[in-house]
């Protein structure tokens, strides 16, 4: 499958087994959504299940903290992360609120299904990676899949939680990993090995990082798109990196993070979103505090330029291979 | 203003109107009628009489009653008789009922705004002279119809029978209060009284009790959701997005605007008051609107009862502009004398909702001015005795709280290893300075 497929699956799999889970947003119901991850479900569950929502995101997260106080599982889709901001204070303020503020009594079980990323000339609104945002609000946790298998596996864990999550995916990996460089034919998921993603139910946890390259030079921790450039990065320089895929930003594998950083002595973090204030500036404290003494060089960032997201510009913001390896070799000098 | 304007150096004359023969832009900015020192006049106030208003079917279509949405529903006339359509011909009991729990929430306002004032706990928002808008629904709506309340309807609490001890647990954020001392008093929660939490972010309950009905729809249920706001808050995206939603979906909720001219320090007309009414704006979204003396209990029992009717048979939802006063401050950290006429709410025209009320039960022969004192007398006693109750479990800033380390619990069902490791940190820390 390739991610979009799994994505459908996991929702499939989940509306079957559960009949509190229900499917909302802008164009997810009779077309299928404008990715088409949500195609077939109408068909298959009825229009009481999946439907098509007004364009009003902070209607739509609403409507879902509403619905999760009845006892329903809503699964409410935001059609690009860039226009998640309408919906901030009913997210902040209420979804991660809500179980706390009612000290339980009322608990806000949704996931929230949202493309992000650049690297597809999306421009400043098709193209932001708003997680720095949400890992910064108490109370709900934030997901980012970078494989078929881990988007249906981790989904599937989403909605089932009971706390409110964010479930972020790549868009530019949804037909295909993306190795960076832009200039080549894009390739497709068939034959990758996390491609194989089983057709029945099963979860990868929350809160678990994946060591995609075991190595000792450098500890490389990054998500999403980022992976796959890494990974590719990586290869191409033949250098010996141990790369982690954090999966969940929060709750955050601080043991894998921890564990391979002592091990290697040297930490890059890449991640597209902007830097001041990015996710990337939590991972580096963390670092720093618990490694200290087992670091050997200075941890480098690479990440997005603290602008708005370019279009024509786009191949030079996107933290792609050469920033990646004049950072790694940097790291290695020190 | 027009002077700055025509001296803004920088911006182009021409487009400014200097060249042109056309008269300068003027911006409008609404003023209320009286400020401080003024003597308030609502003599010119256009008060139709009680019973005048048709009573149309429930499943009327919204197109069909536009006139309801500008009019008022009045059951109670200015003798205390019950008259018109819209009388909802309600048992003595029930009546009685109503005038019980109007006085009790006026009591507890006295008493805990009293508490705030003697520093026992931090704040407070009294509901003075809207009693009749949350108590008067609350009777009309079953006791599983779920409300989505904003910070004044504490009435829906008392009237469904909920403990005042509770409540006042909650407002000195003591060891019996269950929300374990994180929320702003008055901010309660009672899932088991069909009131869901209060947050402090204005409107943003209004989405969600349209979600809330749709679910009870979507599963084929019976109950319904009704939600509550001031006027002020309905300048708020989510007002728009929840009657968007309602409409579209036909949700089986009731939206409540509780127009009591005040947001604040600002008078209804910063949230469109000057232009037309607030249940008018149900009519741009095809959803049945209705005014209602909103201190006239029987007409705000009446006005609930037909949209509940209406949400149950399908027909959809409705919006109700209750009209009323805010007799008191916005809290206790607001001081009304600095922006409004101190004599406003003796003059407002509708009169006080508990007053009408009693008034109406005297006529029918089912109560005295004897037994009212009484009652009032009755219903002091027993709010200092819950208070009395209520202050041994803690009073704010006495220590009796919740242990500190609870203020990690249920930020997520299960405590990620951060808020473990914090929660310990901050335990370590005490402990290290011998506390």
């Amino acid at each position: 499958m390739n991610m979009i497929q799994a994505i459908n699956s996991a929702l499939d799999v989940m509306m079957g087994r559960d009949p509190d889970v229900v499917v909302m947003g802008e164009d997810v119901g009779y077309f299928g959504g404008v990715f088409r991850a949500t195609a077939g479900l109408q068909q298959k569950y009825g229009n009481h299940r999946v439907f098509d929502t007004p364009i009003t995101e902070c209607g739509i997260i609403g409507v879902a903290v509403g619905m999760g106080a009845y006892g329903l599982r809503p699964v409410p889709e935001i059609q690009f992360a860039d226009y998640i901001y309408p919906a901030l204070d009913q997210l902040v303020s209420e979804a991660a609120r809500l179980r706390y503020r009612s000290a339980g009594e009322f608990i806000s079980p949704m996931t929230v299904r949202s493309p992000f990323g650049g690297g597809i000339f999306g421009g400043q609104t098709h193209s932001q990676s708003p997680e720095g945002i949400f890992t910064h609000v108490s109370g709900v946790k934030t997901v980012i899949p970078s494989t078929p298998y881990d988007a249906k596996g981790l989904l599937i864990a989403a909605i089932e939680d009971n706390d409110p999550t964010i479930f972020f995916e790549p868009k530019r990996i949804y037909n295909g990993p993306f190795d960076g460089h832009y200039d080549t034919p894009a390739k497709s998921w068939a034959g990758h090995e996390q491609a194989q993603v089983p057709t029945g139910y099963y979860r990868v946890p929350l809160g678990e990082a994946r060591v995609t390259r075991a190595g000792e030079a450098l500890t490389v921790l990054c998500y999403g798109t980022m992976v796959h450039v890494v990974e590719n990065t990586v290869a191409e320089m033949g250098v010996d990196a141990e790369i982690l895929d954090l999966r969940t930003l929060v709750p955050l594998d601080i043991e894998a993070i921890e564990r391979s950083v002592r091990k290697t002595g040297r930490c890059l973090i890449v991640h597209e979103a902007t830097r001041t204030s990015g996710f990337g500036a939590e991972l580096m404290a963390q670092v720093q505090e618990r490694c200290f003494y087992h670091l050997e060089a200075p941890i480098e960032r690479v990440t997005g330029f603290d602008t708005p997201y370019p279009h024509s510009l786009e191949w030079a913001y996107f933290p792609g291979p050469v920033r990646i390896r004049e950072a790694i070799n940097k790291i290695l000098k020190d | 203003m027009s002077d700055r304007i025509d001296s803004d150096a920088g911006r182009d004359g021409a487009a400014l109107g200097s060249g042109r023969n056309l008269p300068p832009l003027r911006l409008h900015v609404p003023e209320p009628k009286f400020r401080p020192g003024d003597t308030a006049d609502f003599s010119d106030f256009d008060i139709p009489p009680a019973g005048a208003q048709a009573r149309p079917d429930e499943v009327a279509q919204p197109g069909e009653m536009r006139d309801l949405a500008y009019g008022l529903v009045r059951v109670l006339d200015e003798n205390g008789a019950a008259v018109g359509p819209w009388d909802p011909k309600l048992p003595a009991e029930t009546l009685l009922k109503m005038l019980r729990a109007m006085a009790l929430t006026r009591a507890f306002d006295g008493r805990m705004f009293r508490a705030q004032r003697q520093g026992k706990t931090s704040f407070y928002m009294k509901s003075t002279g809207e009693e009749a808008v949350s108590i008067g629904a609350a009777l009309a709506l079953a006791s599983d119809d779920m409300c989505f309340p904003s910070y004044r309807q504490q009435g829906i609490l008392i009237a469904r029978g909920w403990p005042i001890i509770d409540m006042m647990n909650q407002i000195y954020s003591n060891k019996g209060d269950r929300l374990k001392g994180r929320q702003l008093p008055i901010m309660y929660s009672a899932r088991e009284a069909g009131f869901f939490s209060i947050s402090g972010n204005l409107t943003t309950q209004y989405p969600q009790a349209v979600g809330w009905a749709m679910a009870s729809a979507a599963r084929g249920d019976t109950r319904i959701a009704a939600t509550w706001c001031g006027e002020g808050s309905t300048a708020e995206g989510d007002f728009h997005s929840a009657c968007t939603f309602a409409s579209v979906y036909r949700a089986p909720v009731i939206m409540n605007v509780v127009n009591n001219q005040w947001a604040i320090s600002s008078f209804s007309g910063f949230a469109g008051a000057e232009a037309t009414t607030f249940a008018a704006r149900a009519i741009g979204y095809g959803i049945a609107g209705l005014r209602v003396d909103g201190n006239d209990a029987l007409a705000v029992y009446a006005a609930t009862r037909w949209a509940a009717d209406r949400a149950r048979s399908n027909a959809g939802p409705t919006l109700i502009e209750h009209f009323t006063y805010r007799v008191e401050g916005h809290s206790t950290s607001d001081d009304p004398s600095a922006y409004r006429s101190a004599d406003e709410a003796s003059h407002w025209p509708l009169g006080d909702p508990i007053a009408r009320l009693k008034k109406h039960c005297i006529g029918l022969g089912i109560w005295d001015e004897e037994r009212h004192a009484a009652m009032d007398k009755e219903l002091a006693e027993m709010v200092r005795d819950a208070a009395r109750e209520a202050e041994k479990n803690g009073i704010l800033g006495h220590g009796l709280h919740h242990p500190m380390e609870s203020m990690f619990e249920d930020v997520f069902e299960e405590m990620p290893w951060h808020l473990r490791e914090q929660q310990q940190a901050m335990l370590d820390e005490w402990k290290a300075a011998g506390l």
